[in-house]
């Protein structure tokens, strides 16, 4: 008989390997899924793993894609660990986009380059005003920022359409719903010519450090992350609550908007409905199985990434559906919770309860008593 | 011929997956004994009764049940054969009153009238006075026990077991207890007395066994041991004698005047009128009953709860009635709480990392901390209170009650405060550390330090305060040295009887 037993203390070598085993386990679970669909697992499994890594270009379109996987993810990171459940960092990475694509639209042929640090910075401000609104709301009037800030998400969207079906339409688009290409200027510059890799990898790698050293380096990353371990040790040290609120909230919906404004401007170059790909709900999983970590965010990231091209080479490849993408990722996330459970308790291989002889022999007569 | 003993454990031994809680106990209950099970935290006292109770499944020995074998699977088999437990921490419904609490343990062919009839008739046998009517959270800690017992005592139990029953009664009700339980065992009902107080082992009991790091140590006849024998049998050592000088109080320190602070939780207690002072090189100690309030005026000194009126709370001559925590704390102000895991510590974080809670040296200019001397700070407090731990990076939760609670007391004292607050310094930490811990205040006061000292322990209140305050439903009484009072009179005040002073407010000493 299995039976999950305590242990006296949580595992450390199981907290770095519970993100491998439930690799492997959505692997599994993949190969019997591919099978059910009548495809060839091992084809299916090489468009997941091997393709994503076959070539220098392929990892750059890994990088293009884990920019903002592991922006927003390092934000949600810092969140989590505060006790702010920030769930939508979408619509903040949404309006950091429609704030990014403000400035870009007004620049013209001669304007400086320098305007890529405005459409940024702009970036940052959008998904810091969306993720202010939840902190507002929850410091103001205790409202659940789970609510509130995935009820955002939904208005982000509103707004986006409303925004490239109206007002910011290309009159000379026609009629489709986007905005005018955005002039060069604004292109956030690449890093290698001829591949879509541009700076916002080392903008990326630059937060992933500066997270690193506010999360484990600073008082203030200290005092956030004893008001999400033990609420009353916060209170106790005289940790502001109302202050980590607000830090956690503005750092993550910050680094959102970065990565909106990154995205706007870099691959996409125009605002279109397809802005919102679901990048903010992916970083909740990348945050996760990063443990919450900067470095392990990073490496959540690559993985979540290849995930996004697997899932659009097997479409076009083997004619699987596009929804793949989101069960493998969501599998990875349920595999991650499940594989948790070791590092609090082992597995024991139990035959029956040992009871010495003499108990066991008259085990049978208070039942039989009451009965 | 003579009748088989009521309760006969052989050769108990419970493995827990850190600790081997029980390793061979035991124990022989006569009918009608009164028979201590005596041991410090974590000595297996309760797993031993959780085993007894069918809470717990032993890994071998032998339970037998008036001479007869029986393996006790659950607690419900345990009632049915006439075992019954009072537990520590309570278990009834707060928004139900007694007689519903009752009721609801019982098999359902009585009807509430009915059990309402027969608790009245088992308290007026016992003596337990309880309104089986009145909903439990109006209920004082000791009402609440009687509910307990008298629900124990519903289903004529052969062996009742009590778990640490008098830590939460003042010493009027601890007697009033003794003279219930000694009208059962008159009766031929064996009790099971869980204790780590020695006084009321000696007072109340038959015979004493005494639990050592999961063994038995021990059988003795309490009254004809001292405290110091027991006491050496429980820990196998004598606590070390406690240095005591006469106080020289200074200056004021704390001054609290006119303190009311509405309860914020449903079940809290209103702090009402508060009036107290603490002078620089004196320890006052405030004792009563738990649930009276302390709480709630510890959360308002140390700033958790900064609601006090203006003027309320002065240190030195700043009114910090509003001021944060960290802001008191700037001002000389630190506290020891009483829940030291969640509160005092971080569990998960290392204790290098815990020292940053109310330790602020190492914090660098712009925040940045300085980590070499944070865990330099950490292996220095180890030393120096001989805490048990694997250093500066273990985390909270590694180590024992005792050893977190020298570390965390260990962290105040060495902050130098001006005034330091400690809510049950020694709350289940062993003799010989509680010993250490109780020396560490007396030197701190003798170096000028104003200390207050929150404690349910009346002895340890009597040993190290020089002068002691009552709190009784959220008010508190006028001081009185320590040198004058008694435990009698002590007792009574934590009732809420004390002499009124002529005006309110005029209450220092």
């Amino acid at each position: 008989m299995l039976k999950l037993e305590a242990r006296p203390q949580p595992s450390n070598a199981m907290s770095f390997a519970s993100p491998l085993v439930a690799l492997l386990v959505t692997v599994l679970i993949g190969i019997v899924m591919f099978a059910l669909l009548g495809k060839d697992p091992l084809r299916a499994l090489q468009m997941f793993f091997w393709e994503p890594i076959r070539s220098a270009y392929a990892w750059t379109e890994i990088a293009v894609k884990a920019t903002p996987l592991v922006l927003i993810g390092l934000g949600l990171s810092i969140c989590y660990r505060s006790n702010v459940w920030n769930i939508g960092a979408e619509g903040q990475y949404v309006v950091g986009a429609i704030f990014a694509s403000g400035i870009a639209m007004q620049a013209g042929a001669d304007t400086p380059r320098a305007i890529v640090l405005a459409i940024l910075l702009a970036g940052i401000v959008g998904g810091m005003v969306w993720a202010g609104i939840v902190a507002l709301l929850r410091d103001r009037f205790n409202a659940n920022e789970i609510l509130v800030s995935l009820m955002l998400v939904y208005v982000a969207l509103m707004v986006l359409s409303y925004l490239v079906y109206g007002p910011w339409k290309d009159p000379k688009g026609y009629n489709f719903p986007q905005t005018i290409t955005f002039a060069a200027a604004t292109k956030v510059p690449r890093l290698i010519e001829g591949f879509r890799l541009n700076i916002g990898v080392l903008i990326a790698l630059a937060a992933v450090a500066l997270a690193w050293l506010f999360m484990f380096r600073t008082y203030r990353g200290f005092a956030l992350q004893v008001g999400g371990l033990a609420p009353a040790a916060a209170r106790y040290a005289g940790f502001s609550s109302r202050r980590a609120l607000w830090i956690a909230l503005l750092i993550s919906g910050g680094l959102a908007g970065l990565a909106g404004a990154l995205e706007a401007t870099g691959p996409l170059g125009q605002l279109t409905p397809y802005v919102p790909a679901g990048y903010g709900f992916a970083a909740i999983i990348v945050a996760y199985v990063g443990r919450l970590h900067p470095v392990g965010v990073v490496f959540a990231g690559i993985l979540m990434s290849m995930f996004y091209i697997g899932g659009e080479l097997a479409q076009s490849r083997l004619g699987l559906p596009k929804s793949l993408t989101g069960v493998f990722q969501g599998l990875l996330l349920f595999a991650l919770l499940a594989c948790d459970t070791l590092i609090h308790y082992r597995v024991r291989w139990r035959h029956a309860p040992r009871v010495s002889a003499a108990t066991a022999a008259v085990a049978v007569q208070p039942a039989a008593k009451e009965a | 011929m003579v009748p088989p003993p009521r309760l006969e454990l052989i050769g108990i031994g419970k493995q827990y997956p850190a600790v081997k809680a029980n390793d061979g106990v035991n124990l022989t209950v006569a009918p009608g004994q009164i028979h201590a099970v005596l041991g410090e935290n974590g000595a297996g006292k309760s797993t031993l009764m959780k085993i007894i109770y069918g809470a717990v499944q032993p890994d071998e020995g032998e339970v037998r049940w008036n001479g007869q074998p029986v393996a006790v699977r659950n607690p419900h088999e345990a009632r049915a054969l006439g075992i019954s437990m009072v537990f520590q921490h309570f278990s009834l419904f707060d928004t139900l009153s007694g007689a519903e609490n009752v009721w609801l343990g019982l098999e359902k062919s009585l009807s509430l009238a009915e059990v309402t009839q027969r608790i009245v008739q088992v308290a007026r046998d016992y003596g337990l006075e309880v309104d089986p009517a009145r909903p439990v959270h109006t209920l004082s800690v000791g009402e609440r026990q009687r509910v307990e017992i008298v629900r124990a005592l519903l289903s004529g139990p052969k062996l009742l077991i009590l778990d640490e029953p008098t830590s939460v009664l003042t010493p009027q009700a601890v007697e009033r207890l003794f003279v219930t339980l000694r009208k059962l065992s008159s009766e031929g009902c064996s009790i099971l007395y869980i204790s780590h107080k020695l006084d009321e082992i000696r007072a109340l009991c038959h015979h004493c066994t005494v639990l050592r790091a999961g063994k038995v140590t021990g059988e003795v006849d309490p009254t004809r041991e001292s405290n110091a024998s027991l006491s050496r049998l429980m820990i196998g050592a004598e606590p070390p004698q406690l240095q005591h000088r006469d106080a020289k109080p200074g200056a004021v320190v704390l001054q609290v005047r006119g303190l009311s602070i509405a309860k914020q939780d449903q079940f809290g207690t209103d702090l009402r009128d508060i009036a107290l002072e603490v002078r620089a090189g004196e320890i006052v100690g405030i004792a009563g009953v738990s649930g009276n309030g302390q709480q709630e005026l510890m959360a308002a000194l140390s700033g958790e709860d900064p609601r006090a009126g203006a003027g309320a709370i002065r240190l030195f001559d700043a009114d910090v009635s509003r001021a944060s925590p960290r802001a008191r704390r700037r001002l000389g102000l630190h506290f020891v709480p009483e829940e030291r895991l969640g509160r005092g510590a971080v569990p998960t974080l290392s204790l290098a990392a815990n020292t940053l809670l109310t330790r602020t040296e190492n914090v660098g200019r712009a925040g940045w901390l300085r980590i070499g001397a944070v865990e330099a700070l950490a292996a220095a407090l180890i030393e120096r209170f001989k805490v048990k731990a694997g250093g500066p990076g273990a985390a909270a939760r590694s180590l024992s009650g005792g050893n977190l609670q020298k570390f965390i007391v260990g962290r105040e004292i060495d902050a130098a405060p001006k005034l330091l607050i400690v809510s049950q310094p020694t709350w289940g930490v062993d003799v010989g550390a509680a010993a250490q811990i109780r020396g560490e205040l007396l030197a701190l006061r003798d170096a000028g330090c104003a200390v207050l000292v929150v404690s349910e322990e009346l002895d340890e209140l009597f040993e190290i305060s020089d002068r002691l305050l009552v709190m009784a439903q959220g008010r508190i009484s006028p001081s009185t040295p320590t040198a004058q009072a008694t435990i009698e009179r002590i007792g009574e005040w934590m009732s809420g009887l004390w002499p009124q002073p002529a005006q309110p407010g005029a209450a220092h000493a």
